[in-house]
């Protein structure tokens, strides 16, 4: 039995107008790493809200370790954790008072399950006289996933738990999420950046409502159809703009010190490009061919 | 200390005679709340259409720096001048010079898009000829010439950060202040938010430029990397990539944000 199971899952607002998820589904193993990888506005929280019982979908079935998120949506809320995007603890509240909140309302105690948040506790256990509205974000950030952890959910869902966080305290959280997963507990987790998809066992790549692909970031990555290049050079806007001239070029884009590009099915290779572009001016240029990225894939979705 | 402030403050006056290209200039420019530096002796220089990016961990001091900056919040001690404009004495000419458009700032969703460029045209003072030729022009270049008359609140939050960012520059001031403008965005608007950013800076509009996406650090002439309230890097990506002998901007981050101190927001 899948931990988490989403079947033709559609939901509208504004009486249909818009469509936030769009005839979705998807099947999470139990003590899978999953992700939710898209932009906002994709349908990412919609999904997350209708998962933890919280908004009702307008059509399609979902379950959660088997329980119906509309018939037994009490069952549901005692055995999954969820973080939502915004934070939404009690500010007013210290960060130990916030953990034992949490703890008394699913009728256990912090020293019950003290073993399962202890390594994140810890970390925020000096500020733990200190107002939760008073914390740093990577703070806030640790001690949500406290409490969405206190009564030892079987699926853990996590609504952007590192959006706007730098790039250290997101590699921390990541750390994290592999060792609760290590606990057996299912995580459905989402993000706007593409590089954390890789540390998911398996992604669902989704964009306005719709899931564009869904696979293990490998295989995602290994069915990218054409050959990658990167091109760097030292006008790199120039460079950019000149290689989206080339009739050969099929598509074009930015991606840090490098400009990616694919060719198109005529004759020319990049050798022939590259003489090009150097005829025209372009210094110190370098071709190579790279492997893609899971933001190369999505992109290459999102034309498609 | 006074005179030493002088000393300083005229130092600076010569160089941006000789050197009428700089677009911000900092020198040990400090914001302490009591006993806590915000920022803490920050010297760094911005040339006139650069693209210049300010890292930092959350609680870096980055936020404040730029509020100085912006003509916000005066500094504690140290000097600085944006577009040749004093952040002690000259708050409002330097507002009048920049522009500014963060991921939270939005634009007024309740007006249309035409609304909401005339608005922002009239607070900063151009022209009701100058408004309409330049807004039309806007609109086409945008393709949002059927959107025109919609309400702002409409348009998904791609469009909106494209049309954030063209409202920010449409006075054409000489600097533009973004902080963190393609937070949430999809990689492919993402990409055509850069291609605006890079087409700013070829027109000579100086960028600054915050991100999270160490991708994007890379699109820029050159990083600054903050750490518990002190500019600890600055260089172009790729030569801070040399120097922390590493392949990615990721890592150079990493490197140098792993022993910070603060994590406040």
């Amino acid at each position: 039995m899948s931990s988490v199971s989403v079947k033709n899952i559609i939901k509208t607002y504004n009486k249909g107008e818009v469509k936030a998820v769009n005839d979705t589904s998807f099947e999470v193993a139990k003590g899978e790493l999953f992700g939710l990888i898209g932009p906002d506005g994709a349908g990412k929280t919609s999904i997350f809200r209708i998962l933890t019982t919280l908004l009702l979908a307008d059509s399609g079935t979902a379950t959660v370790e088997g329980f119906d998120v509309v018939k037994d949506y009490k069952e549901i809320q005692n055995i999954v954790g969820y973080m939502p995007g915004r934070f939404s603890l009690y500010q007013d509240l210290t960060v130990e008072e916030n953990l034992s909140f949490f703890a008394t309302v699913f009728g256990t105690t912090i020293e019950d399950n003290y073993e399962l948040i202890k390594d994140i506790y810890e970390q925020i256990k000096p500020f733990s006289s200190r107002r939760a509205g008073k914390l740093s974000g990577g703070m806030k950030q640790k001690l949500a996933l406290c409490c969405a952890l206190i009564h030892k959910p079987k699926v853990l869902f996590l609504d952007e738990p590192t959006t706007g966080v730098d790039v250290v305290s997101r590699k921390e959280f990541w750390d994290m999420l592999g060792k609760l997963k290590k606990q057996g507990i299912t995580i459905v987790v989402s993000t706007p950046y593409m590089d954390e998809a890789t540390l998911c066992d398996r992604i669902a790549l989704i964009q306005n409502g719709s899931i564009m692909s869904i696979d293990t970031p490998g295989n995602i990555i290994n069915n990218f159809p054409k050959a990658l290049f990167a091109a760097k050079a030292d006008n790199i806007y120039k460079l950019l703009q000149d290689l989206r001239a080339e009739a050969e070029v099929e598509s074009c884009y930015a991606s840090g010190e490098y400009t990616r590009f694919t060719m198109g099915h005529g004759q020319l290779t990049t050798d022939n490009v590259k003489s090009r572009l150097i005829e025209s001016g372009h210094k110190n240029l370098v071709i190579k061919k790279i492997i893609p990225g899971i933001e190369d894939c999505f992109i290459r979705l999102m034309n498609s | 200390m006074d005179n030493n402030r002088t000393n300083k403050s005229s130092s600076i006056e010569q160089s941006s005679t000789v050197n009428r290209q700089l677009s911000i200039e900092c020198r040990k420019l400090t914001k302490q709340f009591g006993a806590f530096k915000a920022v803490d002796e920050i010297s760094f220089d911005v040339e006139q259409g650069e693209i210049f990016g300010f890292l930092g961990a959350n609680g870096a001091g980055k936020t404040t720096a730029m509020r100085i900056l912006c003509g916000l919040s005066y500094p504690t001690s140290g000097q600085a001048t944006v577009a040749g404009f004093d952040v002690y004495k000259q708050q409002e000419s330097i507002k009048k010079n920049i522009g500014y458009m963060s991921q939270k700032f939005s634009l007024y969703d309740n007006l249309t898009i035409l609304e909401n460029i005339e608005f922002y045209g009239g607070v900063y003072g151009v022209s009701r000829p100058d408004i309409k030729t330049r807004s039309n022009k806007l609109i086409t270049t945008l393709g949002l010439e059927k959107e025109a008359k919609k309400l702002v609140g409409e348009l998904p939050l791609g469009w909106k950060q494209k049309l954030a960012f063209s409202v920010a520059i449409f006075h054409r001031p000489k600097i533009v202040f973004l902080d963190e403008p393609t937070g949430g965005v999809d990689p492919v608007t993402r990409r055509q938010f850069w291609d605006m950013i890079y087409e700013a800076a070829a027109d000579g509009i100086t960028v600054f430029v915050t991100t999270h996406y160490m991708d994007e650090a890379e699109y820029c002439n050159r990083i600054s990397v903050m750490v518990d309230g002190r500019v600890e890097a600055l260089d172009s990506p790729a030569n801070l990539k040399n120097k922390f002998n590493t392949d990615t901007m990721d890592d150079v981050f990493y490197q140098l944000a792993r022993g910070a101190k603060r994590m406040d927001n």
